[in-house]
């Protein structure tokens, strides 16, 4: 929308942080400058008010522990040699970018030869294998919205990662069939009493890695089974079977879990666990699951993934067609053992946020970053490749937790020369195959 | 003293890697430790000063602070972060994901110790 001379305002934008992927931001310029936020979260307003800062000038190659400035047609040239020379190239990231652009690594993948692997890895990959395992039920966040009366989150803190989660879909919106706060009732099981908490109308105060004993018996109880123990996992027995009780007697229910389910002892078994209770209390009443997706599109690199190649992560495209083994083929068993010889970082950060090992592991090869901003492991990458933030200087699709795509809008102008994450891979892409025909 | 260590995010980290992962702001809000009200007066920490906290695979001093989220005798909680992982459990149990909470690490008092920026963070752990 235009206004007045050098105001402008972009409504119904998508926030591209979490995997709420918040529909309703209002952002206004004055003069290519944000002045001013609407409906946004904590989060939202930094990463909005900051996307110009921390930001790489232009592409850069690294020799000898100096960065130099070089053109992208010299970045992708340099970038394609590494990847192409790789005996098993790892491309790993994916969550923080568009669909589109995932759609091209992965043709690219496949190409070379390597592995694709998301940040579903390290988050939710134990949710997928629990799933492949035991199936889930599931809705979208606007069937919560508007039918659910129970929402538990089970080792997720929303208030702190999902700001806008309680307020747009679980607790307090108006919905169809539940109006306000009274109509529904909120149970938070953490190990903590978290922010989240402190709002429920029923706190379990799970003792930690003992959430599977947790789960076992509640499903015991809400089969009306005799636990015989009388506390498990720190919690009265006389509680579980209130709290199964509460489950039951609900008309719509739903549990969002985090990485408490997922990152605990169990990882996977957890999950399993967690999608049984649900089937189980569907016997009894309508109950649903939902895993809370950190990354905006990380719900997107499991589709995407899934629709190229038949399997949501860690796809090993080395033999010429799609395989796949989490535990073998995941980013990190494979950063930990050492075996990949050049990594292809989009949108991630492994250095911040991987274990020493695969850091350590990291630093012995040739690592490429395309990011729009700087990440730790672009101050080490061979080259650095800076690009057009997707949701606010570039569009594309990406889906929410519930698996519903949105648009992420181009709201402003990148930084001049740069382009989108698409663009860059598209050009890498071609490169590759020309040197690959040369060779 | 033995405690059980859980990483996750907060709204300071999320703020803080939006505004930049060089910056303080991201410093200062993952390069801390939630640690009980109890166990702050048991080890006679005094909030602010620096903590060591020691996992099967390594240590890193950070800031430690008095838990917005208690009580949880026993636990401490660092936000996700590159402090944090210096200390995670790289292990997958064949899963591909790390064990990055329950783990079992031991926390110390080391005010004379101080918090490492990033550089110099990674100049310690990685050599880099």
């Amino acid at each position: 929308m235009e206004c007045e001379k050098g105001l402008k305002v972009s409504e119904d934008v998508v926030c591209p942080f979490c995997g709420c992927l918040c529909d309703d931001i209002k952002v206004t310029f004055q003069d290519d400058e944000i002045t001013r936020l609407a409906n946004s979260c904590a989060i939202s307003i930094a990463k909005f008010q900051h996307y110009k800062e921390d930001r790489i000038p232009s592409p850069l190659i690294r020799e000898n522990g100096q960065s130099s400035s070089v053109s992208l047609e010299e970045a992708v040239k340099e970038t394609s040699k590494i990847l192409v020379n790789a005996r098993y190239p790892l491309l790993y990231g994916w969550s923080s970018t568009s669909c589109e652009a995932l759609k091209v690594g992965i043709e690219l993948a496949e190409e070379l030869g390597g592995v694709i692997d998301n940040t579903t890895t390290t988050c939710h990959g134990p949710t997928i294998l629990g799933v492949q395992d035991v199936g889930e039920s599931t809705c979208t966040l606007g069937e919560v919205k508007h039918r659910a009366d129970l929402v538990v989150y089970w080792g997720s803190n929303p208030v702190h990662a999902h700001p806008r989660h309680l307020t747009r879909y679980t607790l307090t919106p108006k919905g169809k069939f539940r109006a306000a706060r009274k109509d529904r009732v909120l149970v938070v099981i953490d190990v903590r009493k978290t922010s989240t908490a402190r709002q429920a109308d029923c706190f379990i105060q799970v003792e930690p890695n003992k959430d599977y004993e947790l789960l076992s018996a509640l499903r015991m109880a809400i089969k009306f089974e005799e636990i015989e123990q009388v506390i498990v996992a720190g919690i009265p027995k006389e509680q579980i079977e209130e709290l199964a009780d509460l489950l039951i007697s609900c008309q719509f229910g739903v549990i969002f879990f985090g990485l408490g389910l997922t990152m605990s002892s169990g990882k996977e078994r957890n999950i399993e666990a967690a999608l049984s209770l649900v089937r189980d209390l569907n016997r009894k009443t309508k109950f649903n699951i939902m895993p809370m997706r950190g990354h905006f599109n990380v719900t997107g690199a499991n589709k995407v993934t899934t629709w190229q190649t038949g399997f949501p992560y860690a796809v090993d495209l080395t033999k010429g067609y799609p395989s796949y083994n989490p535990g073998a083929t995941t980013a990190l068993d494979i950063l930990n053992r050492g075996e990949c010889d050049a990594v292809l970082i989009v949108a991630s950060d492994p250095l911040a946020h991987a274990p020493k090992t695969a850091v350590q592991n990291l630093l012995k090869i040739p690592v490429i970053t395309i990011d729009p901003r700087i990440s730790l492991t672009s101050l080490i990458a061979k080259v650095a490749i800076p690009t057009a933030l997707v949701g606010i200087e570039a569009e594309g699709v990406a889906y929410r937790m519930d698996g519903i795509p949105k648009i992420l809008k181009k709201i402003t102008n990148p930084p001049a020369g740069f382009v989108s994450d698409v663009e860059v891979l598209k050009m890498i892409l071609k490169e590759v195959r020309k040197q690959k025909g040369a060779s | 003293m033995r405690v059980t260590l859980i990483t996750g995010r907060t709204l300071g980290q999320g703020q803080g890697k939006e505004i930049g992962k060089t910056s303080e702001r991201y410093r200062d809000s993952v390069a801390v430790c939630e640690i009980d009200p109890e166990d702050l007066e048991k080890l006679q920490i005094e909030p602010g000063t620096s903590v060591k906290i020691t996992t099967d695979s390594g240590s890193v001093v950070v800031k430690g602070v008095k838990s917005t989220q208690p009580p949880h005798p026993g636990l401490i909680f660092i936000p996700y972060g590159p402090w944090a992982s210096t200390i995670m459990e790289p292990k997958t149990d064949g899963t591909g994901m790390p064990s990055m909470k329950g783990l079992k690490a031991n926390i110390e008092p080391a005010s004379d110790q101080p918090v490492l920026g990033i550089r110099q963070l990674l100049k310690e752990q990685y050599g880099v």
